[in-house]
């Protein structure tokens, strides 16, 4: 895509006539890339200066730029929390959790579609799998609760009263929603995957399969032996681009599906959710900025590290 | 593949129903439970097959729902400005990025793609829109922090045009004597709609999905959008009583079919993307698809 050009015909010409041509032209692209630009630096540059926050003993009567330095203090006061350890744990521990299940979900997905006949059912069927991908985190949260209602859910009054178990409150009891949290993920996210993994699966060429087929080889060895190892490439690709967003999660997901219940903190906070409720619930800015800067920090770390090993494996699929 | 026999291809077809009803009851659910009778869903919960149906969520949701109708109208409102909008910069942003000729190309596209690599996270993010920006309380803040979110639409808009307009077609319209901004908008939009209904629906599904900002910038409830309002409802239903309804409230409240109004107003939040999905799924699955092709 990056071909060579031949710059010195469309650099900034030396003669005044050319000169005007060349503003004339350019100009206009140039304005028209200004939105765009200015709306960058306000949305995006600016707070990456923001992150000055943290350092400082934010005094609202002061206005910010004007507040006093404090060096690292709010960082001390952050990891000397209990809090840090539990959000940082919690996220990572979930974000490799999701990213083993879908993988091996959405793989299962699209190699078992692949092998359908009936092109215009697995066609519905993958619509139908990649239906939660595109609903609200909102609606997510009112269709586990239908299912977890402690008074009127379906669990609750029908599914534990077969099995002859009690009644369970589930909003509050923290040892399920690891488990509730896994599967409605994977329940989101898994159709997305299939989708991608699926556009590379039919992406091979057939003849490898028709030489198989030739020699004897059985489906499942095809699979085995052709599917799995050509679509490796952007197995790898994904799940590397998903490590480097392991310090950031899905807030809906770890804010609206658990309902914002305080009983469950312990095993739903996350990073994200925590800089939330210390800014807008607390208050405590020093805290939530601090916290901010952390996973920006580690964030845009390890985008880098698993961009340098994708790169090293195949140059091609790299971001940069 | 015609070695898989028709055993296995029941078993992979039923495995795919099961699935399929995993994806799809949620909803049925959603939908039954808010035309099940009342005292029904109190005595034996939600219920995929009601035995007494009953429209009376829907009617006190017709009648007396005020802020469910301005909740939508905000959505509304911020998804159409949103989505328009934010195409425009988009396009307007990609367009001389993908051209070869452009000056200061290189540099440009790394400032975009930047922001895709690391952004200073929300507390700064909140600063700038209500302390720099006096955003809070109004409807630009449900619309302007998603128009561009990143730069990732904008690279999937570049490499759009990179690839499947020639240089010779714009620079024989230049010959002829169009300004590029006419080419732009004459020539280049127009030959690229498959990008603009890739970038446009994910935009569209991201504004009218969005809680995030009322959450984050919206106190005043007059603004709340639809999924804002969904939210509050679900954590407290008595939210809506006691926001919108004139008269005698207490009187009100008790004759709230609270548990079918929760759900009703849950179908209503979903249903415009369930029904326009069979028709836009297509172009869904292409974007998701283009998007993870390196640009």
């Amino acid at each position: 895509m990056e071909q060579t050009v031949d710059a010195p015909k469309y650099a900034f010409p030396k003669s005044t006539l050319r000169r005007f041509r060349w503003i004339r032209r350019y100009g206009v692209l140039i304005l028209m890339i200004l939105p765009g630009v200015i709306y960058l630096l306000i949305n995006n540059y600016l707070p990456m200066l923001g992150i000055i926050i943290a350092f400082k003993d934010v005094n609202y009567a002061k206005g910010i730029l004007q507040s006093d330095w404090i060096g690292f203090k709010n960082f001390e006061f952050l990891f000397r929390t209990n809090d840090a350890y539990i959000i940082t744990r919690n996220t990572i521990l979930y974000n490799i959790t999701f990213i083993v299940l879908h993988v091996i979900a959405a793989v299962t997905l699209a190699v078992l579609l692949n092998e359908l006949k009936n092109r215009f059912l697995a066609r519905f069927y993958q619509s139908v799998v990649l239906l939660p991908y595109l609903i609200s985190a909102v609606i997510i949260g009112y269709l586990v609760f239908s299912l977890l209602s402690v008074e009127t859910g379906i669990m609750n009054k029908k599914i534990l009263p077969m099995l002859g178990l009690g009644e369970i409150s589930w909003y509050t009891e923290t040892k399920y929603w690891p488990y509730i949290l896994t599967m409605v993920s994977v329940w989101k996210t898994a159709g997305h995957l299939c989708v991608i993994f699926l556009a590379a699966i039919v992406g091979i060429d057939k003849e490898y399969f028709e030489a198989a087929t030739i020699d004897g080889a059985s489906r499942w060895q095809q699979i085995r032996s052709i599917t799995i190892p050509l679509i490796t490439p952007v197995i790898t690709i994904m799940t590397l681009l998903a490590i480097g967003r392991i310090f950031h999660s899905d807030f809906g997901l770890f804010y609206q599906v658990p309902l914002d219940s305080g009983p469950l903190l312990p095993v739903t906070n996350v990073i994200d959710t925590y800089v939330y409720r210390s800014l807008l619930t607390l208050g405590d800015i020093g805290m939530s900025s601090a916290a901010g800067v952390y996973q920006s920090v580690v964030g845009f770390l390890l985008v880098l590290i698993s961009n340098y090993i994708v790169r090293k494996i195949n140059s091609d699929n790299a971001l940069f | 593949m015609e070695r898989t026999n028709s055993r296995t291809q029941l078993v992979i077809h039923l495995f795919f129903v099961v699935v399929s009803a995993v994806c799809l009851l949620p909803f049925f659910l959603l939908v039954t439970s808010s035309i099940t009778d009342e005292s029904e869903i109190i005595r034996n919960g939600y219920t995929l097959f009601p035995k007494h149906i009953s429209f009376a969520a829907y009617e006190y949701l017709l009648n007396d729902a005020s802020a469910i109708l301005r909740a939508y109208g905000n959505t509304f409102v911020a998804t159409v400005i949103g989505t328009s909008v934010s195409l425009l910069i988009i396009t307007m942003l990609a367009y001389p990025l993908s051209r070869r000729d452009f000056p200061w190309r290189k540099s440009l596209s790394f400032f975009v793609f930047f922001t895709m690599l690391f952004n200073g996270g929300l507390v700064p993010t909140y600063f700038v829109y209500t302390q720099v920006f006096d955003l809070k309380n109004t409807l630009l803040a449900l619309i302007v922090p998603y128009l561009l979110l990143n730069g990732f639409y904008v690279l999937l808009a570049r490499t759009f045009f990179a690839n499947t307009i020639p240089m010779e077609i714009i620079e024989s319209a230049y010959i002829d004597g169009a300004g590029e901004f006419r080419i732009f908008w004459r020539i280049i939009l127009p030959l690229s709609l498959p990008i603009l209904a890739t970038v446009g629906l994910f935009q569209l599904i991201n504004y009218w999905n969005d809680w995030f900002n009322s959450l984050i910038f919206i106190t005043d409830r007059k603004l709340f959008n639809l999924q804002y309002l969904l939210n509050k409802i679900l954590l407290d239903i008595q939210f809506l009583s006691t926001s919108d309804l004139g008269g005698n409230q207490a009187e009100m409240i008790a004759a709230l079919p609270k548990e079918g109004v929760r759900m009703a107003m849950a179908v209503i939040g979903v249903v415009p993307i369930l029904i326009a999905y069979p028709f836009f799924q297509r172009f869904f699955i292409q974007g998701l698809t283009v998007g993870a092709v390196k640009g």
